[in-house]
């Protein structure tokens, strides 16, 4: 790997990070898993001038539940920790459903969820997931904290509003109004591709009724997709098939998928379409199973 | 006492491999492995368009940089007369582009630097001002009348055609079209995939002024063929060129071709007078170097309703790229494509084939494939499973019927192949048995009936592998045999050089065995060399699964040389006549006395120490061997499938694989073989391929786009064995290492279009990507074609 000539920082501190982002003026980037960013630089795509390590900033690796079920993920939380999670299984399904999907076991290893949320790649699977549920990011600057939603924080392709003085240090999902589900299914052409589609549906249940639902698309659109018509199809409903046929629809129609190598537009749409109705499916089956 | 063959290693032991001992340790000699004293680095710049005039390139930015060495370009080349070189197939390819460039990724300029970094940091610093031009990227576009010349450098080439080949009985496949009862017809296209082996290519070129001598290590599959190469193009005396072949990360046929890279780097190093390393990028490879493939056939099949085939008519257009640089026998231009149906008895058939240039990157090369026979297998196996559909007839049944039988062999095919040996309908009948045909048949019935969709596929044939014999195989008119060369030192222990080169094979293992099996010296005390023009006896390299059946057979052939002088020294040391000596594996006994004996190892000694009067001293021998005919394996391969019908993914269920290969010298490796290339024949049909989009840009430069499989996806294979020695190989055996490859993939696409069947589909193009399946059933049509790029929102 030959890349370009940058600098290399690895501050000790997030005030330490913040100030090397003002210094840098816009040409620095972070390095937290690198697995996105990494292959981009040996490619000579991105040519940051400064590279700031944060992996050993302390206390940033962590994920977990506040009492009121509000679920945390830290800025070095990597994707392996998820999908290895006991805490996340049982109270986040459709995060724990997409945690074994991203990418490939090597990348999981390295890689990090709120890295993939500030990558702000169409392609990734967090924003979707996030996005379903309603989640957020915080981020740091010189002036201190601020909360922005996943679904305001991406601009378009590679694109958030972070400012270049910002450090996102922590994802965060709401607490669920009831019980949680949801599920996140990914078609790939192998393990490690990007998705071809990928469709995140989230949904808190009062009994067997939906009083709160979030779809997120990944890969069918210039940037991750937030079908909120589709899933709001879905509140007040018990995922019966007419429900899910109405939201598989509108989720289609939501999407903004093209034709390329992995697929045709078309065919996308009807996976998107398939996919949603597949895991509202398997809501209403383990819901039943659970009653 | 007779050795036990297993123990010592010989014949059938599954020795573990002894290169692995350093490969797993991270102890291989690789390319980048290799550092010489002062060297410099090399990058090259590459052209991001596919067809684009070059009005001037301006390196005066990259002179600038500091630790920058040397700036290339295609007219400093064309000063020496170096802008060109030919290829493999008697056309020409520039090696740094002056006029225009015709591919995306061609090779425009190279830097010459004291570090990498600065080598690349040279490349961004070029300006090139390019005049685009209208891109080729398929035979159709090439052929139409108002087509731009690609090849305007070339004189008296006023089309994009490359040739126009036809081999076969016109008139006589004419008149049994004309006896059919059913003519069934298919076109398709195999898609263009690529070697990609894990270790891209490289060189390191080292030219000493005071001894005139030229060094080059390269990342080759054929040092001697290179060695030749370079004295003809930069006219340096052949014997002062030495080609250094190290560890090779794979090959696949890749590695056979002459590079610019490779040339470029020798120049440099002359120039400069200093190493100069050139270690190219994946992308690079990907998108610069040898691919495969890229075929379209039309195929017809004449039958009789009892299912008999009476003729077949195959036409191909392949698409070849800028450059003409398959690397293949000048005597056939597309390869070996009339070896399909060797397997089945056909009565005529005719072959037409026409290749074209178009603005992709060249190569044409056999990606683990004996000359395009991947191709002719899979279009012949396609074909099959159409022509039993059309009859109405099954799939087993229909082949069974046409296999060549045992007893006609030597079988002559209408294309003039002589097939030799084989058990065709015992290896189908155990796969099958293997597979368990029936109860598969039932239950898909059965599964069709609560709307699951369940197929299976099956694949026969025979290939040829082996190139030579010399009579019809070159590489440019160099004749195709090998050669070995074995030195027994007086200890007994021995040393042995081939002309064959392994790239992950492993001949440093199995050929020991073949020293075993013939002289009973353990394989443990055989070193076996490769790869090193100045110490390595002349031969043609290792592609085409020719190793085994020909350098595997000069060093069972030289070996016998061996051991007939060795018999001459018992005989001396027991004191009787030659005639009065028996021989048994590894010692020499006095005939109707089987205590007075010598071992080979005292044998060995007494070359050096106790020779009878008049005899050299010594026990080293070479030989060259050129054998009388190709080797035909067999293998009949079985995949059973489930399409889901809501999204057209499929998943494989089972795989069957028998083989017969002949005699197997080392079977575990000859398994790695089998597994590794239905690897590789279920990656193409599942998700492999290169393809370009309208502009010229080629889809699949990276390991993103060009998809190969991981252990998460590749299915399990069930292997099974059948024996039918090799008639005129001296141990009996027949290549092996692409069948599977070859073999492979209609197994898998057969048994996707047996799911479907009830949609009216009789074919759907490599890679059955999910979207492809799932238009076909839903649209009941075939999706045939590149895979199309479409640019629209």
């Amino acid at each position: 790997m030959y890349p370009s000539r940058f600098r290399y920082e690895a501050p000790a501190t997030v005030a330490e990070a913040i100030a090397l982002l003002a210094d840098a003026n816009g040409e620095a980037k972070i390095l937290a898993g690198g697995q996105s960013l990494i292959p981009m630089m040996k490619l000579r795509f991105a040519a940051p001038a400064m590279l700031i390590d944060i992996n050993g900033i302390a206390g940033l690796d962590y994920h977990h539940p506040d009492a009121d079920g509000t679920y945390r993920i830290g800025a070095l939380c990597r994707h392996a920790d998820l999908e290895k999670s006991a805490a996340l299984a049982a109270s986040q399904p459709t995060m724990a459903a997409a945690a074994p999907v991203v990418a490939d076991p090597l990348v999981r290893t390295r890689g990090t969820l709120v890295g993939s949320l500030c990558h702000a790649d169409p392609q990734g699977d967090w924003a979707s997931v996030m996005v379903s549920l309603g989640g957020s990011i915080v981020a740091q600057g010189p002036n201190g904290r601020r909360s922005i939603a996943v679904n305001d924080l991406i601009d378009g392709p590679f694109q958030t509003v972070l400012a270049a003085d910002e450090i996102a240090v922590e994802a965060v999902v709401p607490a669920a109004i009831g019980t949680r589900a949801g599920g996140y299914l990914k078609l790939e052409r192998r393990v490690g591709d990007f998705a071809t589609v990928g469709v995140a549906v989230s949904a808190e249940m009062s009994g067997a009724t939906v009083s709160r639902a979030g779809i997120g698309l990944t890969g069918v659109g210039p940037a991750t997709i937030n079908a909120a018509e589709a899933a709001g199809s879905l509140v007040g409903t018990s995922l019966d098939g007419d429900a899910l046929d109405t939201a598989a629809q509108l989720a289609a129609e939501a999407a903004q998928p093209r034709s390329d190598h992995r697929g045709s537009a078309d065919y996308k749409r009807h996976v998107v379409a398939t996919f949603v109705r597949r895991i509202g499916e398997q809501i209403q089956r383990s819901g039943q199973e659970a009653a | 006492m007779a050795l036990d063959e297993i123990k010592i290693g010989g014949l059938g032991a599954s020795r573990r491999r002894v290169e692995d001992n350093r490969f797993i340790r991270g102890k291989g000699n690789y390319i980048d492995d290799i550092v010489l004293p002062g060297m410099l680095h090399m990058e090259i710049l590459r052209s991001p368009l596919a067809h684009a005039r070059i009005r001037s390139i301006d390196a005066s930015a990259a002179w600038a940089i500091p630790g920058v060495r040397m700036v290339l370009t295609g007219e400093m080349l064309a000063a020496r007369n170096l802008a060109w070189m030919p290829t493999l197939s008697y056309d020409t390819q520039a090696v740094l582009a002056t006029d225009k460039v015709r591919f995306q990724g061609q090779e425009v300029a190279c830097v010459v630097a004291d570090d990498p970094y600065i080598a690349k940091d040279g490349c961004e610093a070029i300006v090139v001002d390019y005049e685009p031009l209208p891109p080729i990227v398929n035979p159709t576009q090439a052929k139409a009348p108002d087509a731009p010349l690609i090849r305007d450098d070339k004189t008296g080439q006023d089309s994009n055609v490359v040739f126009d080949w036809e081999v076969g009985d016109r008139e006589g496949t004419d008149r049994a079209f004309a006896e059919a009862d059913v003519v069934s017809t298919i076109e398709m296209h195999y898609p263009r995939s690529h070697p990609s082996p894990i270790e891209a290519c490289g060189s390191i070129a080292d030219f000493n002024r005071a001894t005139s001598k030229l060094t080059v290590y390269m990342t080759t599959q054929a040092p001697h063929i290179i060695r030749a190469a370079v004295a003809l193009v930069a006219e340096l005396p052949e014997h002062m060129i030495r080609i250094v072949s190290p560890d090779l990360g794979g090959g696949f046929g890749n590695k056979v071709p002459v590079y610019p890279g490779y040339v470029v780097s020798i120049l440099a190093s002359i120039l400069l007078e200093r190493p100069v390393k050139w270690i190219e990028d994946k992308s690079g490879n990907l998108i610069s170097t040898g691919f495969g493939r890229d075929i379209y056939l039309k195929g017809e099949m004449a039958l009789r309703n009892d299912g008999r085939i009476l003729g077949v008519r195959m036409h191909t257009d392949s698409d070849h790229g800028a450059f003409f640089s398959d690397a293949q026998p000048s005597k056939f231009k597309v390869g070996l494509m009339h070896s399909a149906f060797s397997c089945y008895d056909i009565g005529a058939a005719h072959l037409t084939a026409q290749g074209v240039y178009t603005n992709k990157a060249p190569g044409g090369v056999a990606y683990r494939c004996s000359f395009r026979v991947t191709e002719a297998m899979f279009f012949q196996e396609r074909m099959v499973q159409a022509a039993a559909s059309d009859l109405g007839m099954d799939q087993a049944e229909f082949r069974r019927i046409n296999l060549v039988r045992d007893d006609d062999f030597p079988h002559r095919t209408p294309w003039g192949f002589l097939t030799d040996s084989g058990q065709y309908g015992k290896c189908l009948d155990l796969g099958l048995e293997a597979i368990g045909y029936e109860d598969f048949l039932r239950q898909k019935e059965e599964a069709r009936r609560r709307g699951r969709l369940l197929g299976i596929g099956i694949s026969t044939m025979t290939e040829p592998l082996g190139a030579g014999n010399s009579r019809e195989y070159d590489i440019l008119g160099i004749k195709m045999f090998d050669s070995a060369e074995l030195k027994v030192h007086m200890t007994g222990k021995a040393l042995l050089r081939t002309g064959a080169k392994t790239q992950g094979q492993g001949h440093e293992t199995t050929w020991a065995q073949i020293v075993a099996h013939e002289l009973g010296i353990p394989a443990e005390d055989v070193l076996v060399e490769e790869g090193d023009t100045d110490t390595a006896p002349f031969g043609m390299g290792t592609y085409a699964s020719r190793s085994t059946p020909v350098a595997g057979a000069a060093v069972a052939m030289v070996s016998r040389k061996i051991r007939a002088k060795a018999r001459r020294i018992a005989a001396h040391l027991l004191e009787v006549s030659e005639e009065d000596i028996e021989w048994e594996l590894g010692r020499f006994s006095v005939r109707g006395a089987p205590d007075r004996g010598v071992t080979i190892q005292e044998c060995a000694i007494a070359a050096y120490s106790n020779m009878p009067d008049g005899m050299e001293p010594g026990l080293e021998n070479n030989a060259y061997y050129d054998p009388p005919n190709l080797t035909w394996p067999f293998a009949c391969y079985i995949a059973t499938v489930e399409v889901d019908p809501e999204t057209g993914v499929w998943d494989v269920l089972r795989v069957v694989a028998v083989d017969d290969c002949g005699v197997r010298i080392n079977p575990m490796i000859v398994e790695g073989q089998i597994m590794g290339g239905l690897t590789e024949a279920y990656a193409m049909a599942n998700m492999q391929f290169i393809t370009f989009d309208e502009d010229g840009n080629c889809i699949g430069s990276n390991y993103m786009d060009y998809l190969l499989p991981t252990a998460w996806e590749t299915p399990g294979f069930e292997l099974h064995e059948v024996v039918t020695p090799c008639p005129h190989h001296p141990i009996g055996a027949k290549g092996i290492g692409e069948c599977a490859t070859v073999g492979g993939p209609a197994a898998f696409v057969n048994a996707v279009i047996d799911a479907i069947g009830d949609a009216g589909v009789r074919n759907i193009d490599m890679p059955l990507l999910p979207d492809r399946v799932h238009e076909a059933i839903t649209a009941g049509h075939d999706v045939s074609g590149a895979p199309p790029v479409k640019t629209e929102p």
